[in-house]
């Protein structure tokens, strides 16, 4: 039995490092087929939302929180490497991290307090601080530029090499995407993923197995920012202009959405649900206009059908159908 | 090895235990009864950190637990299983139990993002140890369903597993046998009684009265947030305070 376990545990292993590598020869080959500016553009933008959306699913789905404010420390990052960059002429790379630092500080001081919250509290706690952000970026405009936004963001370079057209920044981006994918993997299979995952399930019996769970939830919530704040300055970088709209309270909620939709806990589903809701309002233009109905209908729906989420809720199915279907055959 | 001197738990001013007073010696199986709302539950919460007591001292060697959080007790190599199950029902089988090894799988999100190769060897090891918990309890077979699908007797089964694997000082054995029949039973009881054998420190609360008079070294009655006898399963069942509070009435219904 020992052996047969191994052998699955080997399949297991090969089924993700296919998986990935499959990913990386689409995200490789992907501007060859694809010139389209706007639609790389595009799919840059989701690559984006994958950074952002894998920290948050990790404390959302693996930590059972609730994080009604991740746009803020997205925006935290763009617009800390906004003013890094162009206010005071620092290089743009250690801008970015030492940005992702300054955020993690922060999320380290607001989460200490907050995440002994829980459920709807821990809710309105996320969303005031999104507020708070979203509106100090509105008014304070002598250093973020106000309602009007910030222009002239450089790219980002490496040595002379720019990138400041989509195809370049199509490997900067999916290329980030991707380590936060497999720097995401590496955890959800670790010791502290299990932990995590025990935390969302009980979190009396997480502890009763040595968890700290408040320690624990901190962590991930720092880590969530930290991606948050480099996705940003990744945005920033790329858009060379931006502006508060894009860090507002509906962006969180879209984020949490995405979460939801590709489904809680998976690392996969996060690359799922920030695809489809990056990408629905350009396919079917009725969605654009309509897009915070279509979003909501979308969540109720899944909510309904597969509370655990869409990626999620069918490896679930699959799992359960295939332990009855032996059951049944180790009984006959 | 567990010491409680005068432990005492109050909510709100209402005792739920007053003076709660016994050791539960190393390498021997210590039963907890009494009828419901006698504060067991409460008890077992008070060791395992989930509550906090009002007075008194809990002791495990020569540490004093009673102020500490839940997960610093199991740090110190306290397990216990829950009465109404707590498994992760969408973790795998052999995820539920490797979470029983959580400290020893090491607790650094640096490292576990980076999955250096030592992280890759122990959690080798880890797999392998909580493989041969699953064999040992017969669960091998469904190491990789995930555990909500189970039937009730075989979660029991793997909660035992799960609180057993890493060897902890002490076990806090919350009604293994509820709701189990005949037969599960009598593989539970069996299972205890080899972890006794290898010097396993049990705590038993337990409804079942024929497992705990067959099983315990010594038992201790619990009524009303009282001690109210302690000695060997003999003994209790002399003890004209026990019938009158307990057994008399488990008896008249049996």
């Amino acid at each position: 039995m020992t052996r047969q376990e191994h052998l699955s545990y080997f399949i297991r292993l090969h089924r993700t490092g296919l998986t990935v590598t499959l990913l990386c020869a689409l995200i490789v080959l992907y501007p060859f087929v694809q010139d389209n500016p706007y639609t790389l553009g595009l799919s840059n933008l989701v690559a984006i939302h994958v950074i952002v959306v894998l920290g948050l699913n990790l404390f959302i789905g693996y930590a059972g929180q609730i994080s009604l404010g991740h746009a803020a420390f997205f925006g935290l990052g763009a617009y800390g490497s906004a003013i890094g960059t162009v206010t005071y002429e620092l290089s743009p790379w250690p801008t970015l991290f030492g940005v992702a630092v300054l955020v993690a500080l922060l999320a380290l001081i607001i989460g200490v307090p907050t995440l002994r919250l829980s459920g709807h509290y821990l809710a309105m706690a996320t969303l005031g601080f999104n507020l708070v952000v979203y509106t100090v970026l509105q008014q304070w405009d002598e250093v973020t530029g106000g309602v009007s936004g910030f222009y002239g963001i450089p790219s980002l370079a490496i040595g002379s090499f720019a990138f400041d057209d989509e195809v370049r920044f199509h490997y900067l981006v999916w290329g980030m995407a991707l380590l936060s994918l497999l720097l995401c993997l590496n955890l959800v299979r670790s010791g502290v993923g299990r932990g995590l995952a025990a935390l969302a399930g009980d979190e009396t019996a997480a502890a009763a197995l040595g968890v700290n769970t408040q320690i624990s939830k901190v962590k991930v919530f720092v880590l969530s920012a930290v991606l948050a704040s480099v996705a940003g300055s990744l945005y920033a970088h790329c858009y060379n202009y931006i502006s508060p709209a894009s860090f507002d309270i509906f962006v969180s909620t879209d984020l949490v959405i995405m979460v939801v939709i590709g489904g809680m806990g998976s690392i996969w589903g996060s690359l799922f649900g920030a695809t489809l809701i990056t990408l629905l309002p350009e396919w079917v233009d009725v969605f654009e206009s309509y897009k915070d109905f279509v979003h909501g209908g979308i969540l109720v729906l899944v909510l309904m059908f597969l509370p655990q989420g869409f990626v999620t809720g069918l490896v679930d199915l699959v799992k359960t159908r295939q332990a009855l279907r032996r059951s049944r055959h180790a009984a006959s | 090895m567990l010491h409680l001197d005068a432990l005492s738990k109050q909510f709100g001013g209402l005792p739920a235990l007053s003076d709660v007073t016994f050791r539960v010696p190393q390498g021997q199986i210590t039963a907890l009864i009494g009828p419901n709302g006698a504060g067991k539950s409460t008890l077992i919460n008070c060791i395992t950190g989930v509550l906090t007591p009002t007075r008194g001292s809990i002791s495990l060697g020569l540490q004093e637990i009673s102020t500490q959080p839940s997960h610093a007790i199991s740090r110190l190599g306290v397990a216990r299983t829950f009465q109404n199950l707590k498994l992760f029902e969408r973790l795998s089988v052999l995820d539920n139990v490797l979470a029983g090894l959580n400290n020893e799988a090491g607790s650094s999100l640096i490292m576990a993002l980076l999955r250096l190769p030592y992280l890759r060897h122990r959690e080798r090891q880890l797999k392998l140890r909580a493989l041969e918990a699953l064999d040992r309890f017969g669960l091998a077979d469904k190491a990789d369903w995930p555990a909500g699908v189970m039937a009730y007797g075989d979660k029991k089964r793997l909660e035992l597993a799960r609180a057993t694997v890493s060897q902890p000082q002490l076990i806090l054995l919350d009604e293994p046998v509820a709701g189990l029949n005949a037969t599960e039973t009598l593989a539970v009881e069996q299972q205890l009684r080899r972890l006794r054998q290898e010097g396993q420190t049990l705590l038993l609360v337990e409804h079942d009265m024929e497992l705990v008079m067959g099983l315990a070294d010594q038992v201790v009655v619990l009524d009303s947030g009282c001690v109210i006898a302690w000695g060997t399963p003999d003994e209790v069942q002399r003890n004209p305070r026990v019938l009158e509070a307990y057994l008399g009435s488990v008896e008249a219904t049996a």
